[in-house]
């Protein structure tokens, strides 16, 4: 297990520390300021606070010395020009996805945004490009719309270690989306997938995958956290099959995380509905499953089971090793060190969780 | 030459902020200005399309400004401009 968790919260960035057995805090930076996503940096350790002030802007962070110090950088920004819609100018409203670009690329990092630009730096972040060849994707301007946020996000970058320019990112809602060369051109993995929403439910775009993530130990094998249900691909997203429990709690959530040494292991963090987004009764539950969505089993030994409204957000729930953490809604932190069977709670009263990361 | 002057709430990020003179005759010329006194202050004041931030005011002499978007209101050089947020959050 990774011996830090970085969370993002809604008033500021809070690491937590693992030492002696027990986890403790050990760095809390923008106090007050929305952190939308806190990212460390793998093979730097360098970590990255997106802040999302209410009042002056997305900023972007970053820190080289675990969060004693920070350096603000020039955060993602429209180019002059760009629109939303024809004659609505398009700018950065809200960082949603951080991802560094593999080993072969080590000054390379990819941000995602809220109204659906995606960004790329090849200077360590000194610098960021929208990616133009997506922003003018033919489908964007009719065929994306707002889910969970007022204008298309991409909250999901997905960087394939054995080929660091093969990506897939995932749109709230437009879906899936694959490039083999970096960005330069994209093609659509939607097929197999549900957009109930939708008045064409076989629409080529539209689709709102909460969440995307690849198996770590076989890295075609994809899966998503659906607004319509729970999905796997066994070959890279060319196809999609629904895995959602039939009749159970395992169907409508945000959150994903899977094993990294299992790719049929998997835990969601399942909601009541797309009406309500409460727990399921007012209690909580996380499910996992261990043959690849065929089968899942409730985990709830630890957690409250009563007066509950927790609801875990896309980017809150994470894996390392044994160890399984989730941060909620409201502002409650839990930790599981053997894979979902038993839970801890680290904390009741912090802010609202907005991503939770297992670092070095 | 008109006066600029800022919320305290910009302190946090601009510690050495205060009130200062401004010699452009336009928010433009203004805002380059200020970017050289307190780099990247713009940044938080306006969008990267030139536009004021949706919960960011600026007053000339007490009134607030009528465009946002281009920011083509005029003043004098004896005014007193006040760049101020919303009170708004929780």
């Amino acid at each position: 297990m990774k011996s830090t968790l970085l969370l993002g919260t809604r008033k500021g960035l809070i690491a937590y520390r693992f030492n002696n057995g027990e986890w403790s805090a050990e760095n809390t930076s923008f106090e007050g300021i929305p952190v939308s996503i806190a990212y460390a940096d793998e093979r730097t350790g360098t970590w990255w606070a997106c802040q999302d002030h209410g009042h002056w802007g997305v900023k972007l962070h970053r820190s080289a010395d675990r969060g004693k110090t920070w350096e603000e950088i020039t955060a993602p920004a429209y180019p002059k020009g760009a629109e939303l819609k024809d004659g609505a100018p398009a700018t950065t409203r809200y960082i949603w996805a951080m991802a560094h670009g593999g080993k072969q690329y080590p000054q390379r990092l990819w941000i995602g945004t809220d109204p659906g630009g995606l960004f790329i730096s090849e200077d360590g972040g000194n610098s960021f490009e929208l990616v133009e060849s997506l922003w003018n994707h033919p489908t964007r301007k009719e065929g994306w719309f707002g889910g969970g946020r007022d204008q298309p996000g991409i909250h999901s970058i997905v960087v394939d270690p054995r080929d660091e320019n093969h990506v897939h990112i995932a749109i709230s809602c437009a879906g899936v989306f694959e490039t083999f060369d970096a960005g330069k051109t994209w093609a659509i993995r939607n097929k197999g997938m549900k957009a109930e929403f939708l008045p064409n439910p076989d629409a080529e775009t539209g689709y709102d995958p909460h969440i995307l993530v690849a198996a770590p130990s076989s890295h075609d094998i994809l899966w998503q956290q659906n607004h319509c249900g729970i999905y796997r691909s066994p070959d890279a997203g060319k196809n999609w099959t629904e895995i959602s429990e039939n009749g159970g709690p395992a169907y409508f959530g945000f959150a994903i995380a899977v094993a990294e040494d299992n790719a049929d292991q998997a835990w969601v963090a399942p909601a009541s509905s797309d009406v309500t987004r409460t727990a399921i009764k007012g209690s909580l539950c996380i499910c996992r499953t261990d043959d690849g969505g065929k089968t899942w089993q409730e985990q709830r030994n630890g957690l409250p089971q009563q007066n509950c409204f927790d609801i875990v957000y896309r980017h809150c729930l994470a894996s390392s090793g044994d160890a399984v953490a989730f941060g909620t809604t409201t502002g409650n932190l839990f930790f599981s060190p053997d894979r979902g069977e038993n839970w801890q709670t680290l904390n009741n009263y912090l802010p609202m969780v907005y991503s939770v990361q297992f670092a070095d | 030459m008109p006066t600029i002057k800022f919320t305290y709430a910009l302190k946090r990020f601009f510690p050495e902020l205060k009130a200062i003179p401004a010699a452009g005759k336009t928010f433009p010329e203004i805002f380059t200005e200020l970017d050289q006194q307190y780099p990247g202050i713009s940044s938080y004041i306006l969008d990267e399309q030139g536009s004021l931030r949706k919960h960011v005011n600026i007053f000339i002499d007490g009134k607030m400004i009528a465009d946002r978007k281009a920011l083509s209101d005029a003043f004098t050089s004896g005014s007193e401009i006040y760049i101020m947020q919303a009170l708004s959050g929780g």
